[in-house]
């Protein structure tokens, strides 16, 4: 018997990602994803023997550890219920959790969930912290963020029409996702590079919008696995890294915890070259322009390189590295979920259930989610096929 | 399944307000204390992973300055959950059984004092339905403890008698905050008087975890975790029997702690009312030293409290005080959530 149980992703579930979700609680929200991951796997709520639930910031809905509230909406009555933050990572670190109940053989079937209901607060307010704990007028992430994306242009030479290049490449992506949020049909590259400036070299249409939403999986063992009425997906690997927010020294551009985190998961996977390795990325890009500078933390790419990936069209659709076939998290950004939301698509690919996105043949896909000051970093590389042991 | 142990423990002195130092400044001197009981470093530690609250800090993100205070370069494997530091330890302790790491720091802190901690539960809460009543927290452990009168299951002096034992208890703990008995005073809300409710207060608390021989080599004689488990009952308290506490029982079933009987154990118990909810769950008989430590009832920093517990538990194992230990942990309203751990002595050690 292997150290380690093998982990299956049997059941995918996520709800139509929305700017506001008034029809339904905080409670119906969860259910809905959490329900649909249960029919993917034809599992019911007795079948599941714990609950990880996570998503950012309390504030956000201004309901303090909703998981309280939320477990009889979860089935978790009676079960372990885990709840986890690690701010804009938190997706990702939520379905690592899991897998490490199963890894463990702790629990055979885990029901994991992300969500956010950006609607009943306003996000930029809430990560735009007080003085003295932040200096005046860096309102949001884009304020805090945009710099980080000057240095790249200026480090790297990039032309300045990469970034509408990906939000142009994400949007059309999203009309192919039935649950994207953003289904702009009128989209053209001109209107994204003609939108509004918002934090320098920031436009409008090449940030993230504000989402309601939740995404679920369920992940099982072995056994679990060869009961699943479609192909499972398989974690070949998953890690998480963090470093400080601040310290002198620090690589915003290119943190040395996403690289370290990369090779932590490369490893495990048996990854020499993810250029080659890997059929699909499915990584956290808030702002346009961190496709390239991920693409190059990841090692996609040499340093300085990542942006003639996506000018070439390497990570479009068709490319030889599709990037973010869902439209990512520039079309979707319920942010607690977005994390989760790539690893979900991450399984998808290679389950071959990403209908109109779907990228074909795709054997090996990773999933990449990061948060706080580009220091939580949280990825796992997934299979068709079950990992060698 | 893998040995892990509780192999050092160490906390702050919990005080009713700790103004003068930020989050970080208050958590790392138990960062290092903790370390150097077992001569690691930061980047020895194989995993890390804390429990805290931004209601607390009353900011978004706050863990993220605690993680400066562990010293997060190079950078390090580690995780966070919005939940007290025993789940925490629980995340760390399944984190080890994989065998991806042979080592973790866990630490939690918690700061009471800038608010009314009292009025800040109350937005754990159902968001739709109870948190617009404000119904703080005394007043619902209050609906419990006039339960537990009404079927009989204990009364007003009982309950005095737990808060003295308690209070008597922590003379010993050079840590708590209330160290010796106190008066019961007047009712806060009827029949909870004064000194059936905890203190306000700050605190921190870290342990390390080691599995197999990497805890012999930490640790003369560590606390084994022979089991833990956690479990949560419904949020509505109308469909709960608030007299009771199931999911502590199914957690205490799985976790292993009724194959044997323990010698100790450390109870997260706010409210006097709550032990005895907790001692019949746990079938606790009269030979059971509980909460040594003073409990909650003698230092109560949210956030921290259950990892305190399991961790108390283990400081007893590691002294040779007791053999074996159940801790348990808390959250949520009247006893929502609960945790169970039961840790173990090497009977021949020293």
């Amino acid at each position: 018997m292997p150290a380690k149980e093998p982990v299956a992703v049997v059941g995918v579930g996520q709800t139509k990602h929305v700017a506001a979700r008034r029809d339904v609680s905080i409670a119906g929200l969860v259910r809905e994803a959490a329900r649909r991951a249960l029919d993917d796997a034809a599992l019911d709520w007795a079948d599941i023997d714990a609950v990880v639930i996570g998503k950012a910031p309390d504030f956000f809905e201004g309901v303090m550890m909703p998981e309280l509230y939320l477990a009889d909406a979860l089935g978790a009555v009676g079960k372990p219920l885990l709840r986890v933050h690690t701010a804009g990572s938190v997706g990702g670190s939520t379905a690592l959790v899991a897998a490490g109940l199963v890894a463990a053989r702790v629990h055979r079937t885990v029901l994991t969930l992300a969500f956010e209901k950006q609607s009943e607060s306003n996000a930029m307010w809430g990560l735009s912290l007080p003085v003295p704990f932040q200096q005046p007028l860096l309102a949001g992430a884009g304020g805090f963020f945009a710099p980080h994306v000057r240095a790249y242009i200026r480090r790297s030479g990039a032309p300045g029409t990469v970034g509408s290049l990906v939000a142009y490449k994400d949007r059309r992506n999203a009309l192919r996702n039935p649950y994207a949020h953003l289904h702009e049909h009128g989209i053209t590259l001109e209107k994204v590079q003609s939108s509004p400036m918002l934090w320098d070299p920031i436009r409008y249409s090449e940030t993230c919008p504000s989402s309601d939403g939740a995404c679920a999986m369920v992940l099982a063992d072995r056994a679990g696995a060869s009961r699943a009425p479609y192909p499972p997906a398989w974690v070949h690997g998953g890690a998480m890294r963090s470093e400080p927010t601040l310290f002198a020294g620090k690589d915003f551009v290119s943190p040395q915890a996403g690289k370290d985190c990369a090779a932590d998961v490369y490893r495990q996977a048996g990854i020499t070259d993810p250029r080659r390795e890997i059929d699909a990325v499915e990584m956290y890009v808030p702002f346009s322009w961190y496709e390239p500078m991920w693409l190059e933390n990841l090692g996609f790419a040499a340093e300085g390189e990542g942006w003639k990936l996506t000018e070439s069209g390497v990570t479009e659709l068709g490319g030889d590295l599709p990037v973010n076939p869902s439209g990512g998290v520039l079309s979707t950004n319920p942010i607690g979920a977005s994390g989760m939301i790539r690893f979900a698509e991450a399984v998808l690919q290679v389950r071959d259930r990403a209908g109109a996105h779907q990228v074909a043949g795709a054997r090996k896909a990773l999933g990449h989610a990061y948060g706080g000051g580009s220091q939580f970093f949280s990825m796992w590389l997934v299979g068709a096929g079950p990992p060698e042991t | 399944m893998r040995d892990v142990a509780i192999v050092a423990f160490s906390q702050t002195d919990h005080v009713r307000s700790s103004e003068e130092v930020s989050e970080v400044e208050m958590l790392m001197p138990v960062l290092h204390d903790v370390l150097g009981r077992t001569g690691l470093r930061t980047g020895d530690i194989g995993f890390t992973c804390s429990g805290s609250c931004d209601y607390l800090a009353g900011r978004a993100f706050s863990f993220t300055m605690a993680l400066d205070g562990v010293g997060a370069w190079p950078p390090i494997a580690e995780s966070h959950v919005e939940m007290d530091g025993a789940w925490a330890l629980y995340e760390a302790w399944v984190k080890l059984l994989t065998g991806e790491a042979d080592t973790a720091l866990v630490y939690a802190y918690g700061k009471s004092s800038p608010g009314s901690v009292r009025d800040v539960l109350t937005r754990q809460l159902d968001p739709y339905y109870l948190a617009p009543l404000w119904p703080d927290s005394i007043a619902l452990a209050a609906l419990q403890a006039q339960a537990l009168i009404d079927s009989g299951e204990t009364d007003e002096p009982a309950l005095a008698a737990i808060a003295q034992r308690s209070r008597t208890a922590a003379e010993g703990n050079p840590h708590a905050q209330l160290r010796g008995p106190r008066p019961q005073g007047g009712y806060v809300v009827r029949p909870l008087r004064t000194g059936d409710c905890p203190p306000v207060g700050d605190g921190a608390a870290a342990v390390v975890l080691a599995a197999g021989d990497r805890a012999r080599e930490l640790c003369a004689r560590p606390a084994w975790i022979r089991g833990m488990d956690h479990r949560v009952e419904p949020h509505a308290l109308g469909v709960r029997d608030l007299t009771d506490s199931p999911s502590t029982r199914l957690a205490a079933e799985r976790a292993g702690a009724f194959e044997r009987p323990v010698d100790t154990a450390e109870l997260h118990a706010p409210f006097t009312s709550q032990e005895v909810v907790l001692r019949k769950a746990l079938r606790l008989g009269g030979s059971v030293t509980v909460n040594p430590s003073g409990g909650a009832l003698a230092a109560n920093p949210v956030m921290a409290a259950g990892l305190i517990r399991v961790g108390e538990a283990a400081a007893a194992v590691h002294r040779g005080t007791c053999d074996r230990a159940l801790a348990h942990a808390t959250s949520g309203p009247c006893l929502q959530q609960n945790l169970v751990a039961v840790l173990e002595g090497e009977p021949h050690a020293r």
